[in-house]
Order: C-alpha cells, then structure tokens, then sequence
C-alpha cells in the first residue's frame, strides 16, 4: 500500500505559522472593543475559528457569550456587540436590523462588525442607507488562508464558485490575489507562475499589484511555482462520484473544514463523533489517497498486526509487562480506536453504495466518459429521474452528459421536463442557473440564435468588442471533451486490466477510467515547463492561459533548490479530494510536492447545491 | 519603479491641476501605519485596514511584553529571514477581458493638454492601457514636497486603485456622464469586483437609472455586477425595469416566477402563479408555468377533499394508510403516485384520478408504469401490478408487456418486498437467459432456475444447483424428478 516515495522529495513549509497570524490578528480586533462584549459568528465560519482559536483565548479577551449569526431578534444583555462575519448583504441587513430596534428601544451599545475576509463597499453602504453608519465601527480580519492539512491550504470560500461562475461577480478576485500575496510573503518569493482561465488571470494580476505596491522583503524562498487554475475549465472531474477513500467519505458524510462527523451507524454506538481528518490520523493517512476497493484489504491486514501486538503480551514477565504498557499501550490503544472506526466507516458506506446500485452508477459515469453506449446512458438517467432517485445525482448525470456530448442539446429539453415532474417544477429556475454557467446545454432555435447574433454583431462595433468574447462564450460552449480526451489520453483504453494495486496514473482515482483533466493539464504544463505544445488544448479550453517567470534582470540562476520542486495550485471555484489524491500521486511519481490552495473543498453535491434555485 | 521621465515631471510643475502627492509618509495616517505594521508583520494584512476607522489604533503602541503584540513580534521575526534581495516582479500579463489596448501615441502631457481643451475622453481612456503611461502612478507616490489638502484631482486610475487599497477616497467629482463612465470602465478594468460594485453604487445614486442602462447594455461585466448586487439587496422592483429596457424579457419573466417562493399561502400561491402565465418566458418555461399553475390548482381542489375524507374516517384506505403529509406543491411525479395510491381505479373524469392526471401533464407510459407500480406495489395490490402490464391480443389471449425491460421491473417489486411467487413471475418474463438466471438467483426463485436449466438441457449447471438446495426441500425432489426424466435429451 505506501507508495514508495522518492526519497528527493523535498519538505513541505510550515503552514501553522498562518494560523498564527489569523488568531494573533482577531485577538488585536477584539482588542479594539476594550471591555467585555458578546460575539456573534457567522455561521460558516465557526467551524474555520475552531482551527485556529479556542473559547479560552476568545475569553481571555472580554468575550462574554458567543452566539451564532441567526438572522433573528437577539437578547443579548450586553452592552457591547461585536459581530463576526462575512462581508454578505444578508447579514449586515439583519445587524441594522439588531441596531435600529435597539435605537427604537431607546437602548444604548456599542457595536463592532468584523469582516473577514474583508469588507465590501456594498456593505458599508447598507450601514449607511440604514442610517447606522458610525453607530458600528467595522473592521476586516485578513483571515484569507486556514490550513485543513500538511498540503491542503482553504479559503472557505464556497461561495467563490456561484458568485463568480454563474453571477459573473468579481468580488472574490482580490482576495485570491491577496491570498497569493500572503504566501508569498511568507513562503516566496515564487518564481514561476503558470495559469489557465480568466479569474486565475485576474487573481494573477491582482496578486501582481499587490506585490508591486508593497515592498519587498528578501528571504528564502519556500515555495517556488504557482498553477492557478479556474474550476470552469474542468467541470467534468468535480461532477464525478469519488472513489478514492478520503473523496468518498467526502461525499457521503461531508467533511466540513477538515472533521467529519460519524453517525451511529459508524461508530457502533447511540452517538456520533466528530473525527479530525488529516494526516496525523496514522490509520487515515495511509488509506486516504487509496482506491475504495483497496482499503478493506488494508484495514484487515492492519487489525492483524494490531492483534499480534496485543497478544505480544502472553508470556511477559512483569517488567516486560511494564514496558509494554508504557511505552507501547498507548500507542495501540489510539491504533484501536482510528482502525475501528474506519472499519467502520467503510462499511457503512459499503452498505450505502451497494443500496444504491453504485456500481451500475458507475458503469453510466464511466461510459459517459468514454463515449459509449450513450443511448444506454441515457435511458438509465430518464429512468433514474422517473424513479425520483435523488435529485442532486440526476442533476450531476445530467451534467455530466452534456458536458461530453454535444448531442445532448437535442434531449435538453425532454429532459428537463421529466426533471421538473420529478422534483419540482420550480427547478425551472435551477436549470437556468446550469444553462448560465454551461453545465446544461439547450439547442438554440435558430430565431434565438439570429437574434442574439446581431446584437453581438452591432456590439462587436463597439469599443469594447474584446468583452463580449466572454459574455457570450457560454452561447458557442460547445463540449470539447471528446477532443480533450482524445489529445491528452484521459479516458485509458477499457479493454486493459488496471491494476488498482499499483496504480499507473492519476486514472486510478476513478477507477482506471478517466484522468482529471485538471490534474493532466498541471502535469502537461510542468512537464513541458509552459504551454508550448499544447496550443490545440488551450483553445478547446477558451484559452487564458500563461507562464510568467520573475526576475527578467538576468540575475536568473535557475537553481534546481528544493523550493523549485514544491508547486502551489490554487483552484479558483473549489476542489475535490480526488483531485487532490491525483496530485499527491503525481508528486509521488515526479519527486515533488504539491501544496493545495483553493477557495473551498468541493464536490459534487457541493458544486450541484449552490445551484439550486428553489427556495426563498 | 521610479521612472524619470522629464515630459512627467514639467507635467506636475505646471499643470492647471493641483501637484497632489501620494505619498503616504506625509500622511496624518502615517504614525498609525507604523504601529500597525509592527502588529501585522505581513504588509498585506495592514494595506487593508480602512485607515479612518483606525483612529483609536494609533493609541495603541507601547504595549508590555507578554502581551499579544509581544508575540505577534515574535511571528514577525520568524518570518523575516535573511537572504539577499533579488528582483522579484513579475511581468503583466494581458488579462481579458479590458479596455482596447492601442499604442497611443499620446505623450502624457499633450494628452492632459488635450483633455482640458477638447475633453477627448475616448483617447484619454484609451491611453490608460498605454504600459509606458500606465506607470506613472507609482512615480506619484514618491516623496513630494508638498502635500495639499486637495483630494478631488484623483484620476480614474488612482481612485479605483485608493478604493482597491482601501484608502479615503472621494467619487463626487466624478460628475460628468464621460467621468462616471470613465471610472467606471476604470474599476472594471482592474477586475475587483468590490469595486466595480461600489462604483456602480455611485452611479444608481447619481444617474437616472435610463441613462445608466443604456450605458450598461454595452458593459456587460458591469452589467452583471449591477445584476447581482441588486439581485443582493433585494430591489426586485428595479431589476424588472432592467431586464425590460434591455429586451431580456426571459430574464424579467423567470425573475417574477421565483418571487412565488415567497409566497406562502396556497390560495395566494396559486394566483400568483396564475398571474405569473402572461410573463414572457420562452416557450418551454411557459409550459412549465401553466403547468405549475394547473399543479398547484389541483392539489389545492384534492388536498381540501382528502383531507376532509380522511378527518371523517369514510375512506378505509386514510385508515389504513394515513396520510403523512399534505400534498400540497408536491412535485408532478409525487402527486400522480398519491393520486395512486388513495385514488386508483377513480374515473377519469376527476382531477384525483391517475388517468386524468397523466392526462394533463402529459406523463409518459414508462413515467406512468414506474410510478403506479411503485404505489400498488406498496399496497402489496399484486392484482393491480399484474393488470398493469396485462395486454389482450385480438385473440383474446393475455400477454404481458412493458416499455421498461422487466428486469428493472423486478428490482422494483423487490424493493417492495414483493413476494416470491410474484417476483418469479416477472423474473421469468426477462428475456436474457443470463440475466434471468442471475436475477433468479439473487431473489432465490428457484422454479424459475430450475425451469430454465431444463429448458437449456443444461444438466451439469442442473446438478450443479441441486447441491445449493436443501436436501428436504421440494426443489430439491423436483430436480431430482428432472434429472431422472429419460425423456429428457440433455446437451451434456
């Protein structure tokens, strides 16, 4: 099972050090309300205060009570109100609210809004319209980066993906740039920057200006390549079931800032537990990047040598008994209880995957990527939506099949009639927000099509012809992915076995049937050191692409340190665990490291959900 | 960074407008931006800050060891390290979408010049995407003599790079619709949508929302952030009117639709909905729509009676099967199977009865069977089951069909808890042998196993099976009966 690793691979940077830094900056924001004062706490970003700071240290700073943000009339007695949230219309709504009814009462306090990651005019604004302005003093926590593990660094920022993706709004792009600015004061200075897609193009140059306007500071540099990459340059690979343990546990329990929590059913109790998981899990460690079907195999072989361990014990005399439990109990005992639970958890989702006909699912999912049997295909999603199966996955199969085949403009639209007698006819909405974003493709009446073309046609007079390239791209997104595939191998020829023991390629994380895109095309770049060579690829993809190299003054010693081998992507829209194993086995491959920054981890409901358009 | 060009420098002695100074050293912030930045030892952190609300913070210096500055310093010094210093910009990269890029041949000065006296503003912008002229805000910063009480000479440029910095900033002298424009392009430009919103902000405050549509039309990420930021505040109202004047009435229809998600009441739903039919949506949301209507209309006429039905306990079958929830904007496919379950066999005239409902929404034959099947299953009704595939020929004889192969069918009656001697029935109806077998043996319908090897002539897979049995059991004697049958002409 443990991959042999190349014994070169340099050592990834501490990233703890940000944690510090985030909690250092609240406690100086919190100081700046002198006095004891009650928090409140947007609700998402409870779980990412938990990584870095505990009640005690909230305590040790006046914090009396803490309450969620519940967009509700509060009954908080104190006399000072500090708010900690997202820079979101909704919530600041509701914290005029909290103050004009106060004011209404008569009742006098102090209050203090901190945004994080950082304000927006927007905001400001609607403290101003609501005739607050002044009565709240507002502040931004520059908490852009939570380390989730060794090499998994999150924005928490799930918003990022609808907000830019299907609203077009640019909110985010600066604090993408001002999240690339912070490592690389901390771990740069980078050297190389490659990117693919519009927003990693913006948060490039974003982070650019960022670095200009400051100063710069000499160190040695820690981290020596960035890859941006923008997720709607690859939709395909987050819309597909993981396979891979960690993505699996993802996307059945959901693992939410790095902790999962195990129902009942997992834990063989009456309650379920919240597991941290991350690399200091030994038994999660080892299994996480592994093949589902892999991982029981392990398990076993791993409770057997734990029970050789135990029985160790037979025939101690007492002093060997002593040291045994001293030095070795422990260590077992915490063996113990992580293998049993994830025995557990396995078969817990064992049951559930088998309940739901997982592998006929993934027959559908895999033939969608190969191209084959399409008409079988699609009669198993009709069927699958006429059966009122869960909705999010006929959305995802849906998706999935217009995104590798073009023909499925022609069914769009029977298929989004059984999809609203299926679950709701208010879905409607939803499949807009997919056709917005190019996730569904409907065929264009040719009026429609007429209609719309002069209009380009009399913008694409105008002066600002280059911007309509974008607006309209989604009217000509046709599905390249057959081409794609074809060009970078990323569906392997079915009628090899592949040994899932020892994989070959990132294939392995869906089974041997398809390599992310997203992860072949980091491969590509770095392999052929920028894109050239890859020019056809790019084009299917809408182009954006760039390879930037620091320091043109000569001085370019292009120093095969250890830093250069350590490669930061950052994917701007979220990305999945399974991409992440896909990368950690590349660097396994290739001798290198590689550090995972993304706005948030996502998969498929994930990605479905901030979709969906159905409620109020 | 500092780029000497004489053209600039006689520019900013000269100039009818005001030699301002950049430079942060002058500024009344400064001694608050020293302590800060020995609080936030990543310059990043402290650019952000919204300097006017930073007053209080300039108080804040001598601080006693122990405390968390002390170890914030800590976490400073461990960032700095040594090494030397090496330049490390990297190059600008061409990021589209953005203003046309023309080489101008403008030199700064006459460019100036020319937008006193003609107020050429097209070129004017058209320059700022000029790399040579581009770096001069930088050069603006460097330490000036004198600094001036006068903030309203910002250009474009720098204003939206103050309000990217958080910096004060003042847009009221942007007041000519070329200005508002110009900086709106600007803060389009440099791609922070906070900006852009910002701006946008300004520009609802201080246009007349025809003027500034009409320049929206032809700025589409503005546009869109215009969108989302009134979507945001909730000015429904507004958006309407937007959509309208830019002939996106598919937009202006499905915006209107979703407000009936707000609506809570049935009756007050339903005639919203009804209202909602005169909107211009395309023609396959219109279906959807009038649909939705009709839907909801039903529900409203069968959840009055059911539930009155059900309160007076006539109906054995709300007895036996109470109701668990209203059917109230419950999807097509879940009112068709209610409609299944507590109204089969109803004449088609009523608005309960399956036949009328598939009827109206057009319900496919294989949407229909998967659904009836899955209520009469429930009801463990094997009699309707059967029915519903039973076809007679002009002969008169019965034969079973289905638009769904069958072996789906018995996954369906299985999940059922189908009986065995129903199970058997269908799994014999699938025509792959393998695939009957496999079934067959999955559900344990012996019969069908037995039947099928025999009717194979397959006497090994036959004896194969006879040890899988029970000795006692009656398949076990059938297939002995089987095997001893002389008559039998087994292929092996």
């Amino acid at each position: 099972m443990a991959h042999s690793v190349r014994r070169d691979a340099p050592e990834l940077p501490d990233f703890s050090l940000l944690k510090r830094l985030a909690r250092d900056q609240l406690i100086y924001l919190l100081e700046q309300l002198p006095g004891r004062k009650d928090l409140f706490i947007e609700a998402d970003l409870m779980s990412p205060l938990d990584r870095i700071a505990n009640v005690t240290t909230l305590k040790q700073h006046d914090v009396d009570k803490l309450y969620k943000v519940e967009h509700k009339p509060i009954v908080s007695t104190s006399d000072q109100l500090c708010f900690l949230i997202r820079p979101r219309i909704k919530t600041v709504k509701w914290i005029c609210d909290v103050v004009n009814a106060d004011k209404a009462f008569g009742r006098f306090r102090r209050y203090k809004i901190i945004f994080s990651p950082q304000k927006f005019y927007a905001c400001e604004n609607l403290l101003e319209e609501q005739g607050i302005f002044g009565d709240v003093t507002t502040d931004e926590w520059s908490f852009y980066l939570l380390p989730l593990d060794d090499d998994i660094i999150s924005l928490e920022l799930p918003e990022f993906f609808r907000d830019y993706f299907l609203e077009g709004d640019q909110r985010w792009v600066r604090t993408a740039g001002s999240a690339l600015h912070l490592l690389h004061s901390v771990y740069g200075p980078f050297s190389k920057v490659y990117g693919i897609g519009r927003c990693s193009k913006m948060a490039y140059e974003s982070w650019r200006e960022q670095v200009e306007e400051g100063e710069q500071r000499a160190r040695q540099a820690e981290i020596g390549n960035v890859f941006l990459i923008d997720r709607d340059v690859d939709l395909v690979t987050p819309l597909c079931s993981q396979v891979v343990y960690e993505g699996l546990v993802d996307d059945i329990f959901r693992i939410k800032c790095g902790c999962v929590e195990f129902c009942p059913d997992v834990t063989s109790s009456d309650k379920s537990i919240k597991v941290m998981l991350n690399s200091q899990d030994k038994v999660f460690n080892e299994i996480r990047n592994e093949h589902f079907s892999q991982v029981f195999g392990f398990l076993s072989q791993k409770a057997r040598n734990l029970q050789t361990a135990y029985d160790k014990r037979s025939g101690m005399d007492i002093k060997q008994m002593k040291t045994f439990v001293s030095e070795e109990l422990k260590g077992l005992k915490q063996e113990h209880r992580l293998l049993s639970l994830h025995i557990g958890a396995s078969e817990s989702m064992m049951k559930k995957k088998t309940k739901q006909d997982f592998q006929e699912l993934l027959k559908t999912e895999h033939s969608l990527l190969e191209g084959f049997e399409i008409r079988e295909c699609i009669s198993y999603i009709e069927e699958h939506i006429n059966r009122q199966v869960s909705m999010v996955e006929s959305m995802r199969l849906l998706c999935l099949l217009s995104l590798t085949e073009n023909a499925f403009s022609l069914i769009y639209s029977s298929m989004s009639y059984f999809l609203s007698q299926s679950y709701g006819i208010e879905h409607l909405l939803t499949f807009s927000n997919l056709k917005q974003l190019g996730l569904l493709v409907e065929q264009q009446p040719g009026e429609t099509l007429t209609v719309m073309e002069s209009r380009v046609g009399k913008l694409v007079n105008d002066k600002t012809a280059g911007k309509l390239t974008d607006a309209f791209s989604s009217l000509a997104k046709k599905s390249n992915f057959r081409a794609l595939g074809r060009r970078l191998n990323l569906v392997p020829k079915s009628d090899e076995e592949y040994d899932l023991r020892v994989p070959r390629d990132m294939a392995y994380i869906f089974s041997g049937a398809y390599i992310p895109l997203s992860c072949k095309l980091i491969e590509q770049v770095l392999e052929r050191d920028g894109w050239t060579g890859l020019e056809e690829v790019t084009r299917m993809l809408n182009g954006h692409e760039f390879a930037v190299t620091a320091g043109s003054n000569g001085s370019d010693a292009r120093v095969k340190t250890d830093s250069q081998r350590i490669i930061l992507v950052m994917f701007l829209g979220g990305c999945t665990f399974s991409e992440i194993s896909a990368l950690r086995f590349l660097g396994r491959e290739k001798g290198l490291k590689f550090i995972v920054v993304t706005t948030a981890i996502t998969n498929s409901a994930r990605l479905l959900e901030s979709m969906l358009d159905n409620h109020a | 960074m500092i780029r000497g060009k004489p053209d600039e420098d006689d520019y900013w002695n000269n100039s009818k407008f005001k030699a301002f100074t950049f430079d942060d050293e002058d500024d009344d912030f400064t001694r608050l931006k020293e302590s800060k930045r020995a609080v936030n030892s990543i310059r990043s952190l402290v650019e952000e800050e919204d300097e006017e609300d930073d007053v209080e913070k300039v108080s804040w210096s001598g601080e006693p060891v122990g405390s968390i500055s002390w170890s914030v310093k800590e976490t400073e010094s461990s960032i700095r390290s040594t090494g030397e210093v090496r330049d490390q910009s990297f190059p600008k990269i061409h990021t589209a979408p953005s203003l046309p890029k023309n080489s101008s041949g403008y030199s700064l000065s006459s460019l100036f010049k020319g937008k006193a006296k003609t107020g050429s503003f097209q070129s004017f912008s058209e320059s700022f995407g000029d790399p040579s002229i581009r770096n001069y805000a930088p050069e603006l910063r460097k330490p000036k003599s004198e600094y001036k009480d006068y903030v309203s000479d910002w250009t474009p440029e720098e204003t939206v790079k103050r309000m990217q910095q958080g910096k004060v900033y003042s847009l009221e002298k942007f007041r000519s619709l070329q200005d508002k424009l110009l900086l709106l392009d600007e803060a389009v430009n440099a791609h922070d949508g906070n900006v852009i919103t910002a701006v946008l902000i300004y520009l609802k405050k201080s246009l007349s929302k025809e003027i500034l549509f009409r320049e929206l039309i032809t700025r589409e990420i503005a546009l869109r952030h215009y969108i989302h930021y009134l979507k945001e505040i909730g000015e429904q109202k507004l958006l309407v009117e937007l959509f309208k004047s830019m002939d996106r009435t598919e937009d202006m229809a499905l915006m209107q639709y979703r407000d009936h998600l707000n609506v809570r009441d049935e009756n007050k739903r339903r005639d919203f909905l009804k209202n909602c039919l005169s909107f211009p949506f395309s023609p396959d949301d219109a279906t959807h729509v009038q649909d939705h209507y009709t839907l909801l209309e039903r529900q409203i006429i069968i959840e009055a009676n059911d539930k009155q039905v059900e309160s007076s306990g006539q109906a054995d079958i709300f007895k036996k099967y109470p109701r668990k929830a209203s059917i109230l904007n419950m999807p097509i496919i879940t009112t068709l199977y209610y409609s299944c379950f507590y109204h089969y066999g109803e004449s088609d005239g009523t608005f309960s009865s399956p036949a009328n409902i598939r009827k109206t929404f057009r319900i496919s034959d294989k949407q229909f069977l998967l659904t009836c099947l899955g209520a009469r299953a429930k009801l463990k009704a094997w009699f309707d089951v059967d029915a519903l595939f039973t076809t007679k020929n002009w002969l008169g004889y019965t034969k079973k069909r289905s638009p769904i192969g069958f072996h789906r069918i018995v996954d369906i009656l299985q999940k059922n808890n189908a009986p065995v001697q129903v199970l058997q029935d269908y799994v014999n109806l699938v025509e792959d042998v393998e695939q009957k077998i496999s079934l067959a043996q999955k559900y344990k319908c012996h019969d069908v196993i037995i039947n099928t090897y025999r009717d194979l002539k397959d006497r090994q897979q036959l004896i194969v099976y006879r040890g899988k049995v029970e000795r006692s059991s009656s398949e076990y004697r059938k297939i002995e009966e089987i095997l001893s049958n002389s008559q039998l002409r087994w292929k092996n």
